[in-house]
């Protein structure tokens, strides 16, 4: 039965991660707060059914979508792959890679939208704005600022240009935007950026950027690699208040 | 039992719709652009259906503990107007959950190794290890204040947006004098400190806090916990590869 064990082993996991919250929990509900906890069964069932959730989540994920989309991310940014669709021996152009930046855009647009910390923060958006901010909306707009930053990430490590020029260009916009942007989706729009990466982005973008430095000539694996995630929670705070812009903008009009 | 199972299933079709543009992204680049059949069909079909089956209780789950346990928490802290413990609390949530985060721990390991190669420590395990673990400890301290300054905004309802820009002010200048190696390391710290179970606690904590307090918006001033997590540790970072 090694499915079993595998799956004991990455339910231990995940109890291993929730530990430190559940007793921090109980630590000031005890001891500070004490007060009974409301529906303290109904509270427990739901702990357990997160704990199951998220580790038959990882368990699939590792069986299934990380090692095939891992070799993807190595196979496309081959030079045997690019080379074999153009006439060999010429020096490569940052144009001769444009199934990665497809690919790049696709594996984020759509690691995105299966973010369980995205799925939560918009649900709870959609709860606090009393159905202004659609759920799909939002997830839809990060989505395409996840997608948008790792094509362009992408070209950067393809480029060799310095990753702080980008950084402190999307730092401006954001900054720009937010005088402009509807006031109430700031701070939503802010917080967008540091949920997208978690569980199913991180793994998938760390092998892509890492596979393009590998390949790419005159990159080093160690400075060129990373960053990627770095493009990938800028982008989504100026497509969220983008979002948020063009909703008000159509309202007006 | 008949309707609970509908609701179940109605979740798991929420849940598959999810999914399924990872499985039409991985489907197209295999079979039409690297022109590969999908190896191990099998195992990837029972994968997806691990993955859809997970998220379907997780989703559940998050309604049923994380969002009530967060927003009566922040509902009884306020009630009880002891800032000390809700600092406390706020700081120990973000240390205790970033500390053993496995994607940090990666992150570091990398790091060190940076670090090792490009001279800034020795080449030996102890040196790259003591080097990887104090940096983990920088950030998990550095989401633990972040936690704490985002609580002290909602309370005292100062504006975001002065926050934001005057930390990317900061990162932006020490960008300039960081050594150029961690750089690249700082600015993914920021992304890989919120898990996935962080998250809904911080955002139920958060909005609990500013709905429970008088005159501040949940929408406004509830969230933008997850924004200060993910700056301060791309600033401590990158002052830890200027101090070490």
């Amino acid at each position: 039965m090694e499915l079993l064990s595998e799956i004991t082993h990455s339910l231990y996991l995940t109890v291993y991660d929730v530990l430190p919250i559940v007793l921090i929990i109980f630590f000031f509900q005890l001891l500070v707060i004490r007060r009974r906890i409301a529906n303290l069964q109904r509270v427990l069932v739901g702990f357990v059914y997160v704990v199951i959730g998220l580790s038959l989540f990882l368990l699939g994920l590792e069986k299934a979508l990380f090692p095939l989309g891992r070799i993807m991310a190595e196979q496309l940014t081959s030079p045997a792959f690019i080379l074999s669709s153009e006439q060999a021996l010429r020096s490569l152009h940052w144009q001769d890679y444009y199934w990665v930046y497809l690919f790049a855009f696709a594996i984020g647009f759509s690691t995105t939208v299966a973010e369980p910390a995205l799925i939560a923060v918009a649900i709870k958006a959609n709860q606090v704005s009393a159905g202004t901010i659609s759920v799909q909306g939002l997830r839809t707009a990060v989505a395409l600022g996840v997608a948008l930053g790792i094509s362009l990430g992408s070209y950067r490590i393809i480029t060799g240009l310095p990753l702080h020029y980008f950084i402190i260009s999307g730092y401006l916009i954001v900054v720009l935007q937010t005088f402009f942007a509807p006031r109430m989706i700031v701070p939503l729009a802010y917080d967008s950026g540091g949920v997208t990466t978690s569980t199913v982005t991180v793994p998938l973008v760390t092998a892509l950027g890492l596979g393009l430095a590998e390949s790419v000539p005159g990159r080093n694996a160690l400075i060129d690699g990373f960053g990627l995630i770095a493009f990938a929670s800028l982008f989504p705070m100026i497509t969220v208040m983008a979002y948020a812009q063009l909703a008000a903008f159509r309202a007006r009009h | 039992m008949n309707q609970a199972f509908f609701a179940l299933l109605k979740s798991m079709g929420d849940s598959l719709r999810d999914l399924l543009p990872i499985i039409l992204v991985i489907a197209f680049f295999q079979l039409f652009v690297l022109q590969q059949p999908i190896p191990d069909f099998i195992d990837i079909l029972l994968g997806t259906f691990f993955v859809v089956l997970g998220l379907t209780f997780f989703i559940y789950g998050l309604n049923m503990s994380l969002f009530p346990i967060g927003d009566s928490m922040a509902h009884a802290f306020a009630r009880k107007g002891s800032v000390g413990w809700l600092l406390l609390f706020a700081f120990a949530l973000g240390f205790g959950t970033t500390v053993a985060e496995p994607a940090l721990i990666a992150v570091s390991k990398e790091a060190a190794t940076v670090a090792a190669t490009a001279g800034f420590i020795e080449q030996s395990t102890d040196a790259r290890h003591s080097y990887a673990t104090s940096l983990r400890y920088t950030v998990a301290v550095s989401v633990g204040l972040a936690i704490v300054i985002g609580v002290l905004r909602i309370l005292r309802g100062w504006s975001i947006h002065y926050m934001i820009m005057g930390g990317y002010l900061l990162v932006v200048a020490m960008t300039a004098v960081a050594p150029e190696e961690i750089i690249g390391i700082a600015y993914d710290s920021g992304g890989v400190t919120t898990s996935t179970i962080t998250v809904p606690l911080v955002t139920a904590l958060g909005v609990g806090l500013a709905s429970s307090i008088e005159g501040r918006s949940p929408l406004v001033d509830g969230f933008g916990l997850i924004a200060f997590a993910s700056l301060t540790p791309i600033i401590f970072v990158m002052g830890f590869g200027m101090l070490v």
